[in-house]
C-alpha cells in the first residue's frame, strides 16, 4: 500500500472516531467539539473572510520577520565563521541566546516598539535569526578543504574564492538553516500573536478561547498545523532534498 | 631544467611538539615535456612534495622553481588533479571545466575551450550533467579536462586513479598517455602503484620513507605502447619491488616497535 493511501485511511479513521465519540457523548461538546462543528466554524470564518484576513496578517509578519532574520543570520554567521575573535565573543553570546525562547523577549519588545506589529515582528526575527547564524557558521566552517585547494590551483583566492566556492559549497547548510529558521519563526509568530492585538491567527485563537468558542480554537489550531506542515514538506524539504542530492551529501 | 626542486626539507611538529621530518633534502630536476612518476610507500611525503610544487604547502626550507620562477603560491601555470575529482557539485560539467577560465575569456570562448577538452577526455555528451550524475572515472576525466583547460605548463597528478576500479584505471592510463603525447605537457604523477608508474612514465623517482628521501631515479627506456613489452615491464617491476621492500619492512618494524613500547 502506498504511504499516501495509508495516511488517508489513518486520518479518516481518526476523524471518524472523533465524530463517533462526540455523537455518543463520550465527552462534552464544550471540552472537545465534534469535527462537524469545527468544520462549520472554519467554513463560517472563511466565508466572512475573518480567517482570510488573519492568514494574510500572519503571513505578512512572518514574511517580513523571516526575510530579515535570514539576512541578519547570514551576515552574522559569515562573520563568526571568518573571525576567530568574533566567534569567541559574539559566538558565545549567540549560543547562549539561542536557548532563550524568542517569545520571552515580548515584554521588552512591547516596551521598545509598542503593542503592535513592531513587537511581534521583532520576536519573529529573533526566532529565526539564531538558528540561521549557527547553520551559516557551521556551513562555512565545514566546506570540504579539497574544494578550496582545487580552486586555489585554478587561480581563485580572496573574495573570489569566498563568493564562488565557499558560499556555494555551504548551500546545503544555508537551506537547512532557512528551513529551521522558518519553523522557529512560525512558532514565535503564533506565540507573539496570542499575546498581542489582532488581526492574526494567534489573536483569533485567543479571542475564540475568551468567548468559549472551542470549535474555532480547534479550527485555528488545525490551520496553524496544516500551514506549518505544508510549507515545511512541500517547500523546504523538497529544496533541501534536491540540494543534498546534487551536492552529493545524500546517504 | 624546467622544474627545479632544491634542497627541500619539511618538518612539522606533531601533537607532542616533537619535530617530525617528512621530507629530507629533496633535490630533483624535471625536463620540459617529461612524464615523471614519484613512487613511494604511503607516508613518504610524495603528496606533500607535489603539493609544494602546486604552491599549496610551504616547505620548511629549500626552493622550487617552475620555468625559472620561484613557487610561492598556487598559479594557473600548474594544474592539479587530486585523488578525488574535486568537481564543484553546484556547477555542471562544462561550467566546472570553465571555472578557471572565467576571468580571462568570454563565456563563448570558455564554452568553446571546455568543449575541446571534454572531447579530449571523450565526455562531449556529458557537458550538461552534474557531477553527482557521473561515475568516479568520468568525474576524474572531467577533472583532468578542467586542469588542461587552463593550459598549464605542468600537470600535477596526485594518485588520480587511486580510487578507481582496475578496468577504469587501465582505460584512463591509455587516455592520459594519449593526452600527454598530444599536448606535450610536463606531467608529475604521484602514485604508490609500481606497475602504474612503469606503464606511464619516462622516469620514476623512487622515494623512501621516514624521513622522505629520494632513493633512486630510474629512467624507463621501454618503448611505447608498453603493453607490447610485458617482459621488460615485469623485470623492472621486480627490481623496484625489491627496492621498496626494504622501505616497507622499515615501516612495519617501526610500527611493531611502537606497538611493543605502548
Amino acid at each position: 500500500m502506498k504511504p499516501v493511501v495509508k495516511r488517508i485511511i489513518f486520518f479518516a479513521a481518526l476523524i471518524a472516531f472523533w465524530e463517533l465519540g462526540s455523537r455518543l457523548e463520550l465527552w462534552h461538546e464544550t471540552i472537545l467539539p465534534s469535527p462537524l462543528s469545527v468544520y462549520e466554524s472554519l467554513a463560517a470564518g472563511f466565508s466572512d473572510f475573518t480567517l482570510v484576513y488573519d492568514l494574510a496578517a500572519s503571513f505578512r509578519r512572518l514574511l517580513i520577520g523571516l526575510v530579515v532574520s535570514l539576512l541578519i543570520g547570514t551576515a552574522i554567521g559569515i562573520l563568526l565563521a571568518r573571525s576567530k575573535t568574533a566567534d569567541d565573543t559574539l559566538g558565545t553570546m549567540v549560543l547562549a541566546l539561542q536557548s532563550v525562547p524568542s517569545i520571552v523577549w515580548l515584554p521588552l519588545a512591547m516596551m521598545w516598539f509598542g503593542l503592535g506589529e513592531g513587537a511581534i515582528i521583532f520576536v519573529v526575527i529573533l526566532g529565526g535569526t539564531f538558528v540561521m547564524i549557527l547553520n551559516v557558521r557551521t556551513g562555512i566552517k565545514n566546506v570540504n578543504p579539497l574544494y578550496i585547494r582545487a580552486a586555489r590551483t585554478m587561480g581563485s583566492s580572496g573574495i573570489d574564492l569566498f563568493m564562488k566556492v565557499i558560499i556555494p559549497a555551504s548551500v546545503p547548510y544555508l537551506v537547512t538553516g532557512a528551513r529551521l529558521a522558518w519553523a522557529f519563526a512560525w512558532r514565535a509568530l503564533m506565540a507573539g500573536e496570542l499575546l498581542s492585538a489582532g488581526p492574526g491567527l494567534g489573536y483569533t485563537l485567543r479571542y475564540a478561547s475568551d468567548f468559549g468558542n472551542m470549535s474555532l480554537v480547534i479550527g485555528v489550531m488545525i490551520i496553524i498545523g496544516v500551514v506549518g506542515a505544508v510549507v515545511d514538506q512541500l517547500i523546504f524539504q523538497r529544496i533541501e532534498k534536491s540540494v543534498l542530492r546534487r551536492w552529493g551529501l545524500e546517504n | 631544467m624546467f622544474i627545479d626542486i632544491k634542497e627541500i626539507n619539511k618538518i612539522y611538529m606533531d601533537q607532542d611538539q616533537k619535530p617530525n621530518t617528512v621530507l629530507k633534502s629533496i633535490n630533483l630536476s624535471i625536463r620540459k615535456g617529461e612524464f615523471v612518476s614519484i613512487l613511494g610507500p604511503s607516508g613518504c611525503g610524495k603528496s606533500t612534495l607535489l603539493s609544494m610544487i602546486a604552491g599549496l604547502t610551504d616547505a620548511t626550507s629549500g626552493d622550487i622553481f617552475v620555468d625559472s620562477k620561484k613557487v610561492v603560491k598556487p598559479g594557473k601555470d600548474r594544474g592539479m588533479v587530486f585523488q578525488e575529482a574535486a568537481l564543484f557539485p553546484w556547477l555542471n560539467v562544462s561550467e566546472n571545466v570553465m571555472f578557471p577560465l572565467r576571468k580571462e575569456m568570454s563565456k563563448e570562448e570558455g564554452l568553446e575551450r571546455a568543449r575541446h577538452f571534454l572531447a579530449m577526455v571523450q565526455l562531449s555528451n556529458y557537458a550538461n550533467l552534474y557531477p553527482h550524475e557521473l561515475s568516479g572515472g568520468m568525474q576524474q576525466r572531467v577533472s583532468i579536462a578542467r586542469s588542461l583547460a587552463m593550459d598549464p605548463a605542468v600537470l600535477l597528478m596526485d594518485e588520480p586513479f587511486g580510487a578507481l576500479d582496475e578496468q577504469t584505471r587501465s582505460r584512463l592510463h591509455g587516455q592520459l598517455e594519449k593526452i600527454w603525447t598530444d599536448t606535450k605537457k610536463t606531467i608529475v604523477f604521484v602514485t604508490h602503484s609500481i606497475s602504474e608508474s612503469i606503464k606511464l612514465s619516462d622516469r620514476i623517482i623512487v622515494m623512501g620513507t621516514r624521513p622522505g628521501t629520494v632513493l633512486t631515479d630510474i629512467k624507463v627506456d621501454i618503448p611505447r605502447p608498453r603493453e607490447e613489452h610485458k617482459t621488460e615491464m615485469a623485470v623492472l617491476e621486480e627490481e623496484i619491488m625489491e627496492l621498496l621492500k626494504k622501505e616497507i619492512d622499515k615501516v612495519v618494524d617501526e610500527e611493531l616497535a611502537y606497538e611493543a613500547s605502548s
